[in-house]
């Protein structure tokens, strides 16, 4: 039993922390969420080029750097703090993580152009009618001549107007199979709106397109395994986004407590506030620390990975809520504005607890997976 | 990073539960299935204390020069995990795992020689004197005066929420020894042995519903007691500087595993309970979620403790995040036990005052409960201590809140 980041693990965090200080203070992340496009490329090609980032998770055959989830873990943690924007999560952790389990051929293409930063993925799992059910799927892909015709809906795509192929969940026969389509298919419509953590999404739309054969992921009617262990995966990344967030937000607040005078004396002199930052920073470790241990069960067999994942994603969801709204009461009015960048984090820590299953969902498959009878 | 255990430790929890498996034996495991506060009777008690002397294992904590076993972190938190699962007795504390630990920092030779091997072996059981009637909280302000008067001192006043004074034959005590001197620093630790005159015991029956002679918690009176000099420790006037130094091993204990096990608890009430559709009330969904809800929080306990087990970590997070488990400990310690009493319903209410009766050949009770239900409602009554004990719920936020406002405590 080993808590302890290792030396690299500590550099490839110092390094990313030291080029978002330079690159992504509050004020130019505001200003390129408002923009039409919404983030910045230079950017992405910074984290690809500069700091050889994409490639954290991937073995070195693929021209990665070694590491795997706890690398993402560091990773989306220092992207949680700075409020980053950029498609790490679907087109490294979700992207890279499906096709990496899925190796072959694929793999080998396209793990090098996403390390490259010229590949960036978005995960077009999410319909409708499913919540957050992944294995609720209208989506079909029918066979057809050197492959497969996709039609159908996806919604919620995070990340859909960058993306340069999406990994699409359909029905084929009585399985789900996953497909890496290009953005620019021929019946591929997209619609695009911006989501209230800063962020884009869309809607995707397939009439008939026509998906190679070669560009399967895994074996037809068999993704579903793939599927719930990337979500897993992709669980204990936004866990870690949200840790970074939660940081941010306790600090400050902490920060403004103390500086902030009324009555005569700061804020932080009232017990009343004491208490309630105290329990926040005890939401806060709490969720650090589970957020490490789901994350290193992620190899674990299916279940005891799946019921840390579920425990972790409730406890950052509640701990998130309490630590987002308890510093916006504690910065009064200012803690409503769009002015402090506190709001932004409390809206992006809102978002994630609507990701990949809220809190209720997951209590329920917490239940399911801890009361089965031989637990 | 990993949450593997090594070959080694994994045939140390192999030694452990092969241990559990033949010491923790029927009559021990009866009576703790009726035990209303973890704890058994006194006999009950030293048995099992005086069988975890003889493997070597009674004091986890203490150095090899006095006994130890000279485990890692690891295999202390094995040791913990494994006792927890097993629904082992708790080692009562107040000698072992306190007052030990100041005799070994600040007592003399002779101190050391005599008390602490009686210690690690249960051959002289201990009790806490630091309460009173009017300090609580506010320790400091504790009033039993100490004179003294040649080659010892004269003890006057009354200590309270004393755990076993009746089964002690020896008490450490705060008592105020200059009251000239600032709250703190007239304040002087001593040793009294508890067969001195003038030492008087009343019972303070707690809601559990103890018999007499197995109440957890006493005042005791202190009229005249003559406590040589030698039993002092340390210097006078130092006693505040000892007792912050063993508040450290008081709040050290991991509570995850204890959490577990009260999960396993509930999940075996869940299961033979009738939900009162025909069905179970494990597949009754507002058990379920509620169960989820607690088992959640304790998987996050559970998870930092492991985490800043097995790390080196720097004096101030080590305070701050000893009152963090203490509070989280014993909110879900009360939180469970409640969950345990409702999912017995109408069970829950037949109450049992001498619950060991039936292993101790006593007159048994008229309806005997089934193991499963035994001392549940106790146990919620008797965890309502939890939150007030080694320092309110309130004072560790306090304490938190100390440490999240310095400059060590957050980083963004």
């Amino acid at each position: 039993m080993d808590f302890d980041y290792s030396v690299e693990q500590d550099l490839l965090r110092d390094t990313l922390a030291s080029y978002l200080a330079d690159h992504y203070d509050f004020e130019m992340r505001r200003a390129a969420v408002s923009t039409p496009a919404g983030w910045r490329p230079k950017v992405w090609a910074d984290l690809a080029e500069r700091l050889n980032l994409l490639g954290a998770p991937f073995p070195e055959e693929y021209g990665g750097l070694g590491g795997g989830a706890i690398e993402n873990a560091i990773v989306m943690e220092e992207l949680g703090k700075a409020l980053v924007v950029e498609p790490y999560l679907g087109t490294v952790v979700i992207g890279g993580g499906l096709l990496r389990q899925a190796g072959g051929a694929l793999a080998a293409e396209w793990l090098p152009r996403i390390i490259a930063g010229h590949a960036v993925l978005a995960f077009a799992a999410a319909e409708r009618q499913a919540r957050y059910s992944l294995g609720d799927i209208a989506a079909t892909a029918a066979p057809a001549e050197g492959g497969y015709r996709l039609n159908g809906r996806k919604t919620g795509v995070a990340g859909g107007p960058w993306a340069s192929q999406f990994l699409v969940t359909a029905r084929s026969g009585p399985g789900i199979s996953l497909l890496l389509v290009d953005a620019g298919a021929r019946g591929l419509t997209r619609s695009d709106y911006p989501t209230i953590d800063g962020g884009r999404a869309s809607d995707l739309s397939f009439d008939d397109v026509v998906v190679p054969a070669a560009r399967l992921v895994g074996a037809e009617g068999a993704a579903l395994p793939l599927v719930e262990r990337i979500a897993d995966e992709a669980i204990c990344a936004l866990c870690a986004e949200a840790v970074g967030g939660m940081r941010r937000m306790l600090a400050d607040t902490v920060a403004y407590a103390s500086q902030r005078k009324q009555f005569g004396v700061p804020l932080s002199t009232f017990q009343v506030l004491q208490h309630r930052m105290a329990d926040m920073y005890t939401a806060l470790e709490q969720s650090a620390a589970l957020t490490l241990v789901a994350t290193m069960k992620l190899d674990r067999p299916a279940a005891e990975r799946a019921l840390a994942a579920s425990a972790a994603k409730v406890q950052i969801g509640n701990a998130a809520k309490f630590i987002g709204q308890s510093a916006v009461q504690i910065h009064g009015g200012m803690g409503v504005t769009e002015e402090l960048s506190l709001g932004h984090y409390f809206r992006r820590a809102t978002a994630i607890g609507a990701q990949f299953g809220n809190a209720d969902f997951h209590l329920r498959r917490y239940a399911d997976l801890s009361l089965a009878d031989a637990a | 990073m990993n949450l593997d255990y090594t070959t080694e430790e994994l045939a140390f929890r192999d030694e452990v539960r092969a241990w559990i498996k033949q010491a923790y034996d029927p009559e021990l495991k009866k009576l703790m299935s009726q035990s209303k506060n973890g704890y058994l009777d006194k006999a009950g008690q030293v048995k099992w204390q005086k069988k975890l002397a003889a493997r070597g294992w009674a004091a986890p904590g203490w150095p090899v020069q006095y006994g130890g076993p000279d485990w890692t972190p690891t295999q202390r938190y094995i040791f913990q995990s494994e006792t927890a699962a097993a629904g082992c007795p708790i080692v009562s504390p107040m000698g072992i795992a306190m007052v030990a630990y100041v005799i070994m920092e600040y007592g003399t030779e002779a101190q050391k020689q005599s008390f602490l091997p009686k210690i690690l072996n249960t051959d002289e059981c201990w009790c806490q004197g630091y309460s009173e009637p009017g300090s609580g909280s506010d320790l400091a302000s504790l009033q039993m005066s100490a004179v003294r008067d040649g080659d010892h001192y004269v003890l006057n006043g009354s200590k309270i929420w004393t755990t076993h004074a009746q089964w002690a034959d020896w008490i450490f005590c705060l008592v105020r020894t200059n009251r000239e001197a600032k709250a703190q620093s007239g304040i002087s630790f001593l040793l009294a042995d508890m067969r001195t005159p003038g030492i008087s015991i009343r019972p303070l029956p707690s809601l559990d519903g103890p018999i007499d002679g197995e109440q957890e918690v006493n005042q005791l009176f202190f009229e005249n007691v003559c406590v040589p000099v030698e039993n002092r420790i340390g210097e006078e006037g130092l006693g505040w500087t000892y007792a912050k130094y063993l508040l450290q091993f008081e709040r050290g204990t991991a509570y995850g595993s204890l959490l577990r096990y009260l999960l396993a608890k509930i999940r075996h009430i869940a299961r033979e309970q009738p939900a009162g559709n025909g069905g179970r009330l494990i597949d009754d969904p507002d058990f379920r979620r509620r169960y989820a809800e607690l088992a959640v929080r304790v998987e996050a306990v559970d998870a930092a403790e492991m985490r800043f087990f097995s790390s080196v970590e720097s004096g101030a997070a080590i305070g701050a995040m000893s009152s963090m488990f203490k509070l989280v400990g014993t909110e879900l310690q009360q939180a469970l036990s409640e969950l345990a009493m409702e999912a017995l319903g109408p069970d829950g209410l037949p109450f049992v005052q001498d619950s060991f009766a039936e292993v101790r050949g006593r007159e048994a009770p008229v309806r005997p409960i089934p193991d499963h239900a035994a001392a549940v409602t106790p146990l919620y009554f008797n965890y309502r201590k939890t939150s007030i004990y080694a320092g309110t719920n309130e004072i560790q936020r306090n304490l938190l809140a100390r440490h999240v406002l310095s400059s060590a405590g957050v980083r963004g």
